[in-house]
């Protein structure tokens, strides 16, 4: 799932100074799962926005809609009357939310009132962990399955820089040293051959190095 | 011979080698540089010129090797991969061996957390693995990391390589070192070596492996300049570790500095016993006036004009 915070609210007031009316649009997919983005997210930003700024001396109207997936073209319509009534939209969405809100209302200020952080999962109680650094060429295979690339602060690809200490990386001690975790599943595996061989270097063309990028699927895309 | 160099031939002749570390300063003296060659002379069979160490920006450790070579010290250049990508690291390596560079380190580089710009965007293109195959390549294979043939001379260095030799666990750390070695490292320098009854492990283990049959290794050594120095290692430097004891040891003695030449002395002599040491590596970082006294004190054998 995609990860994201909430901004802090005087950022998202200092973008309200000139709005009458916003709609905060929520997503019941990844952003509500974290407990960011979901339909109590919104409803509770509404009240806090009207709060803030009637303490500062002005009026805002906030409405609220629900939305199942912002990332979905096809669910966007449905708001149409009630993006049309605002003159902006506040998503809580993910950065790929946000943006399929904008391009479906095109003329509206678009606000993100969240920074999307990272692809992760649940990792105890309200705490969530990056797990995929979305790089478009998988090595989880080659790695006892804890990926190097986002797991090891430095994504080394030959085992572990001289700097963990008592296991955990050099850069939070509260972080097990990714390399050490491979090596001790691979160990446990009895495929430690897989650590000794030599990595080449990535290819990042597949990550964002190599430009915008884009999937179409052979048989079912027009392309 | 590859590069030709001073530390080439001391390491090929199994001369006791001896390097030493220069940190380039925060500012655009040359000169800084210059000096702290000119009190190694002598005493070093070359000097490491770090690479913004602890992510900190420095003066260019290009600029600063020619710095310390134009003094007649020969130098290891060090190079992360934190702050450079393939192109980069290639267009410098070219650079470098045109400006008679002898002898590159090929380091991942501390993490910018650790440095005075910590909100920088890291580079890590490659890791120091495929960094020593690439260098390698070029000087072997002729080639470039992509493959096209570099037409006309060829960086011809010696290449090195670092390890943290008593970092845990013992195995996984000579499994990264059999790594560098099989990649092209023909000179390893280890972190600061405190705990020598691992260190000993270390070699041992590495020796029954035969990782360092083509390669040699010179053992790192920190001379501590105070207690409080001790301290702010473990606390802010990643990778070294110096034991409570040592700490204590500092703390109790009248004169730190004193004592900290005579550790570092004990310490150069205890691992000119353990089998399999090449050298050592001096790393009086901001403190490099104690390398000749280590040096002398250590009785290793004036090293007359080279």
């Amino acid at each position: 799932m995609i990860v994201a915070e909430a901004k802090p609210l005087e950022e998202l007031l200092a973008c309200l100074e000139e709005s009458r009316r916003a709609l905060i649009v929520s997503c019941s997919g990844c952003t509500a799962v974290c407990l960011t983005g979901g339909a109590a997210q919104a409803t509770s930003l509404a009240s806090r926005l009207k709060i803030a700024k009637r303490i500062n001396g002005s009026d805002l109207d906030v409405e609220t809609a629900f939305l199942l997936r912002q990332c979905e073209p096809e669910l966007l319509p449905a708001i149409a009357d009630r993006c049309a009534r605002a003159d902006v939209l506040i998503s809580l969405a993910c950065g790929v939310g946000v943006q399929q809100l904008a391009e479906a209302y095109p003329d509206k200020w678009v606000i993100p009132a969240l920074n999307t952080t990272f692809a992760g999962s649940y990792a105890g109680e309200g705490v969530w962990e990056e797990r995929c650094g979305l790089c478009g060429n998988c090595v989880l295979h080659l790695t006892g399955g804890v990926c190097p690339v986002t797991r090891c602060a430095k994504g080394l690809l030959n085992g572990p820089c001289g700097g963990p200490a008592d296991g955990r990386c050099e850069v939070d001690p509260e972080v097990p040293c990714a390399w050490i975790l491979i090596y001790e599943r691979l160990q446990a595996q009895g495929r430690l051959e897989l650590f000794t061989q030599v990595r080449p270097a990535k290819d990042w063309r597949s990550a964002r190095d190599g430009g915008l990028r884009r999937f179409s699927r052979e048989g079912m895309s027009r392309e | 011979m590859n590069s030709g160099g001073r530390l080439e031939k001391a390491l090929a002749e199994r001369e006791f080698a001896v390097t030493a570390e220069i940190g380039p300063p925060r500012n655009a003296s040359g000169e800084s540089v210059r000096a702290k060659a000119r009190l190694l002379k002598g005493f070093v069979h070359a000097a490491n010129v770090t690479d913004c160490q602890s992510a900190v920006v420095r003066l260019a450790s290009l600029a600063a090797a020619l710095h310390v070579q134009a003094e007649g010290v020969e130098a290891v250049w060090q190079m992360t991969c934190r702050d450079r990508n393939r192109i980069a690291m290639q267009s410098d390596l070219l650079g470098a061996a045109s400006l008679g560079i002898k002898n590159v380190l090929c380091l991942t580089g501390d993490h910018q957390k650790f440095g005075n710009h910590p909100a920088a965007k890291n580079v890590f293109d490659l890791d120091s693995v495929q960094m020593v195959e690439m260098v390698r390549r070029m000087r072997d294979d002729g080639r470039f990391h992509c493959g096209d043939e570099i037409k006309g001379p060829l960086p011809r260095f010696l290449i090195g390589a670092v390890e943290n030799a008593t970092a845990e666990p013992t195995v996984l750390r000579l499994l990264r070192l059999r790594k560098k070695v099989a990649a092209g490292a023909q000179f390893i320098q280890t972190q600061g070596v405190f705990d020598l009854a691992r260190f000993e492990v270390f070699m041992r283990e590495a020796a029954d492996a035969g990782i360092l049959e083509n390669c040699r290794l010179l053992a790192g050594v920190i001379p501590l300049k105070s207690a409080r120095a001790a301290r702010f290692m473990n606390e802010r430097v990643p990778g070294v570790r110096i034991p409570d004891e040592v700490v204590r040891r500092m703390e109790q003695s009248r004169d730190q500095e004193e004592e900290g030449i005579r550790i570092a002395v004990e310490t150069v002599d205890a691992l000119r016993r353990v089998p399999g040491v090449a050298g050592v590596h001096l790393m009086a970082v901001a403190w490099e006036e104690a390398v000749p006294r280590i040096v002398s004190e250590a009785g290793i054998k004036p090293l007359g004009d080279r």
